[in-house]
């Protein structure tokens, strides 16, 4: 493993930040922490880098210990969030700072800077202001010059947090691309799950200072692992309920479950997808009380008659019912996720 | 850390608990009785009441006179406004003995306004005061001015919007979020005119006398020490208070305040009222700043062919025992060092207070840092002769005495310039720089040393000149034949015949020559840092509180 982390535990004023953190990043790896704000995703990259101490637990680089090498030490690189530029050098001299730090040749440097500018897609900007750039610019070049000491492994701090949305999906996709062709290993922090399914090879949901699942986006996105997760990433039907064999008792009422889930009192997840409109004598009554355009599909958020939390259903666009109108629901049980 | 806690234990806080001691331990064991016999005594009792009132005085007057000229540098936007602030700047650089020449030469005899109108003012409490209004019009000035421009006018609209008339907006809004910062100033303003010392040395004549002045008189010419240790501490307990107090206002000056770039609040003045706003406050600074200085120069030309200058290059006075001119190169030698010491000290107490982690005692520290501009310099320099003579610190004969002594005056300016400086720059660009490989050494050199050299310079500058004007501890240290500029000018004056009052003169204004163009160099010529583009990063706080 090029990086592990072992029951690492750091504490800010007596608090965990992070607590007892397990973590593998194979190489070439492209791996994501998704989590709230307060979860502790910045703390992990800045333990890892050495800006933080451990209260306990182990960093391994390459399987060697970490504690007490210093940051400049260590090897690897870091794009902080608002990047951190240096303000006093232009774009040249940020990128070749890292260089020049390890003793690099001026000419080769040089070649290196303008390498690299190429490739973040800014060819000769090396002379400009770092003042005069655009959150995007600025966003490559940081891009750049943490690239620029080829550092085994390169973390990224909300890498895309302050860009605007088109520009974000589309340098999503460029750094995708980026670390493949160069085989960069990744370690990359994000809030938003957008980002971190389109950027990674294997998704980190944390809660709390601790890890609450790991695994490939499509796995996460599946089978989140408990409520937590499931509302993290976006989904609102979430209710209490008692599974048996075939069906759980839900204050929807009876709702099929899919073969082989746990039983017992669990919470239970039915994605949007999975809440079907019927006439409105069939299955659970509901009022619709607002519609929500969400570009492919219309969420169609629903009141049910007799009581009951809210839930929020998905319909293609030209069968979605007008506000106030009364359906009843019927559910899909590939749709249904009994959480953990 | 550890270098200036030694330095401070070492130069400032042995010697003046030595000359305590000194004064106030017997055979038998301390005297603490002496401080109820000294403070009950009427003489004392006297010097304590005025130099609490004229300080009182001294601070209300200058509020009076500076914050409308606060108010004009923060919010109108004029013609000349950045050499004016430098202007305005150049008296509180000056050294007390040239401020106390040049109202000599204005208000005492055969001065300006006793030609003019037969007017002599140099015997009365009014000179001292004016003096000190002279002194410290830009501690206020750019102390609150500096946060009035960076008041957020928007609030005041807010305000407006909902309801307030334009007095009540200022009175409801801008006054409170003004009031910790004018608070600090008047502060400042009163630690220094508490402890004035040469102003009233050479202004106050036999009748006024302040703690610091009577501190003098006791040790050099009554041979009182314990009468001297008890005064010192007095002042050294009212200066305790003084700075506790401003720590706070500090503080609470900087919570929770919206601050804007101050580029984008000054207007042009509109109305008849804003340009005769700005009038005053010109007259003002004419009258009081430039006049004073004017004058000065003027008397030392009085003479014909410039004979008060030629007349330094000899020694034909018999007042010294080199030719006066001796003591500019003297005096630039010392500030030099002085400086040199005053940036290393006051740059390293910077950088420790600087750091995010540092906890309590070091931010205590800061306070301490500021002792030794309240503390009697008199105090010091005797401290440093009775203190500093035997091994292994044996320095009564070394020329290192006065640098010493100076550069703990020069140290807080410099603390107080870079710490705001330092603590605006980014932690985080000190981690990337270390992320991308940079040795802590590194990366002071790489990101810390470029953002603030500026400060650096204009702290120097600074020291340089607060050194060369040093005179309370000076006084005592400098050696008969190798006196610093100030302590010449103060024995010139203390001489009768023009010859030597028109040398005075003319010592004067070279100091302060050097000691303005020592600052306005490196606060003008200096070019912006680019770096003042992207946060706000306070680059020219020199003189603020």
């Amino acid at each position: 493993m090029l990086l592990s982390l072992e029951e690492a535990t750091v504490r800010l004023g007596g608090r965990p930040v992070l607590d007892g953190v397990g973590l593998d990043v194979a190489e070439h790896e492209v791996v994501c922490v998704l989590g709230p704000s307060g979860s502790g995703k910045s703390t992990l990259l800045r333990a890892v880098a050495g800006l933080q101490p451990l209260a306990s637990g182990r960093v391994l680089l390459d399987g060697r210990d970490q504690a007490g090498v210093p940051a400049h030490r260590r090897g690897v690189g870091l794009m902080f969030q608002d990047h951190q530029l240096f303000p006093q050098r232009d774009v040249g001299g940020n990128v070749a700072f890292g260089l020049r730090m390890h003793g690099v040749a001026r000419g080769e440097r040089d070649a290196a800077v303008a390498q690299l500018l190429e490739l973040v897609g800014l060819p000769g900007a090396a002379r400009r202001a770092v003042a005069g750039l655009s959150g995007g610019e600025q966003q490559r070049v940081a891009l750049a010059r943490a690239l620029a000491p080829r550092p085994r492994l390169l973390m990224l701090d909300e890498p895309l947090g302050q860009l605007d949305r088109s520009l974000r999906e589309r340098l999503v996709v460029e750094l995708r691309e980026l670390f493949g062709r160069l085989g960069t290993t990744v370690l990359a922090v994000t809030h938003d799950q957008g980002e971190a399914f389109a950027l990674a090879d294997r998704v980190v949901v944390m809660r709390d200072g601790r890890i609450a699942q790991s695994g490939t986006p499509l796995e996460v996105w599946q089978r989140p692992a408990d409520e937590f997760v499931a509302r993290f990433l976006g989904f609102d039907n979430v209710v209490p309920a008692t599974v048996g064999d075939t069906a759980a008792d839900t204050p929807w009422g009876k709702l099929p479950v899919p073969d082989g889930s746990p039983r017992g009192s669990r919470p239970l997840l039915v994605r949007p997808a999975g809440v079907r409109l019927v006439a409105a004598d069939e299955g659970l009554p509901c009022t619709v009380t607002a519609r929500t355009f969400r570009g492919t599909h219309v969420a169609v958020h629903l009141r049910p008659r007799d009581g009951g939390p809210r839930l929020e259903a998905a319909c293609a666009l030209r069968d979605a019912p007008e506000a106030g109108a009364e359906v009843g629901t019927a559910f899909d049980a590939a749709e249904i996720v009994v959480l953990g | 850390m550890a270098l200036p806690v030694a330095f401070f234990a070492v130069f400032f806080a042995w010697p003046v608990a030595a000359i305590v001691a000194r004064g106030l331990k017997t055979d038998g064991g301390w005297r603490f009785g002496r401080i109820a016999d000294v403070v009950t005594e009427p003489d004392i009792g006297h010097v304590l009441w005025f130099t609490t009132w004229q300080a009182l005085a001294s601070t209300a007057l200058t509020l009076l006179a500076a914050l409308p000229a606060a108010y004009v540098f923060a919010r109108l936007d004029f013609p000349g406004k950045q050499v004016l602030r430098a202007v305005v700047t150049v008296p509180f650089v000056l050294p007390t003995v040239v401020a106390g020449s040049a109202f000599l030469a204005l208000l005492g005899r055969g001065g300006l306004l006793d030609q003019l109108w037969g007017v002599r003012l140099d015997t009365t409490v009014w000179a001292i005061l004016l003096a000190h209004v002279f002194f410290n019009y830009a501690v206020v000035v750019r102390t609150v001015g500096g946060l009035w421009a960076q008041l957020d006018p928007q609030q005041e609209q807010a305000a407006r919007m909902l309801g307030a008339s334009p007095l009540t907006a200022w009175r409801r809004v801008t006054l409170p979020a003004l009031a910790p910062a004018v608070a600090a100033a008047a502060l400042m303003v009163f630690l220094f005119t508490f402890t004035s010392f040469g102003v009233v040395q050479i202004l106050g004549g036999p009748t006024f006398s302040t703690v610091e002045v009577e501190i003098y008189r006791q040790t050099s010419e009554v041979f009182d020490l314990s009468t001297a240790a008890v005064l010192t501490l007095v002042q050294f307990a009212a200066v305790g208070l003084i700075l506790a107090v401003h720590a706070w206002t500090v503080r609470r000056r900087e919570t929770a305040l919206r601050l804007v770039d101050p580029a984008v609040t000054a207007r042009r003045p509109c109305g008849a009222g804003q340009w005769a706003l700005l009038a005053g406050v010109l007259a003002t600074i004419g009258l009081l700043l430039v006049l004073p200085l004017g004058v000065l120069v003027r008397r030392s030309l009085d003479a014909p062919g410039l004979g008060y200058y030629r007349a330094l290059a000899h020694t034909d006075g018999g007042t010294f025992l080199v030719a006066p001119v001796h003591a500019v190169w003297t005096s630039l030698q010392y500030a030099a060092a002085a400086t040199a010491i005053a940036v290393l000290i006051g740059g390293l107490a910077a950088a420790a207070l600087a750091r995010r982690d540092a906890g309590r005692l070091v931010r205590g520290f800061d306070a301490l840092l500021m002792l030794p501009l309240g503390v009697s310099a008199v105090t010091v320099g005797f401290g440093f002769l009775i203190a500093l003579d035997r091994p292994p610190l044996d320095l009564r004969q070394s020329w290192i005495l006065v640098p010493l002594a100076q550069a703990l005056v020069g140290a807080p300016f410099v603390v107080r310039t870079m710490l705001p400086v330092l603590r605006a720059v980014d932690g985080r660009l000190r981690e990337a720089a270390a992320v991308l490989g940079a040795s802590p050494w590194r990366v002071w050199r790489e990101v810390d040393l470029p953002l603030v050299r500026r400060a650096l310079l204009v702290a120097a500058g600074f020291a340089f000149a607060v050194s060369l004007g040093e005179f309370g501890a000076t006084v005592f240290i400098a050696r008969p034949d190798n006196p610093t500029l100030p302590v010449a000018v103060a024995r010139l004056l203390s001489r009768p015949g023009d010859l030597n009052y028109g040398q005075a003169m003319a010592l004067s204004t070279i100091l302060m020559v050097v000691c303005a163009v020592a600052l306005l160099v490196l606060e003008r010529l200096l070019p912006q840092s680019r770096t003042s583009s992207t946060g706000g990063t306070p680059m020219d706080r020199t003189g603020e509180f």
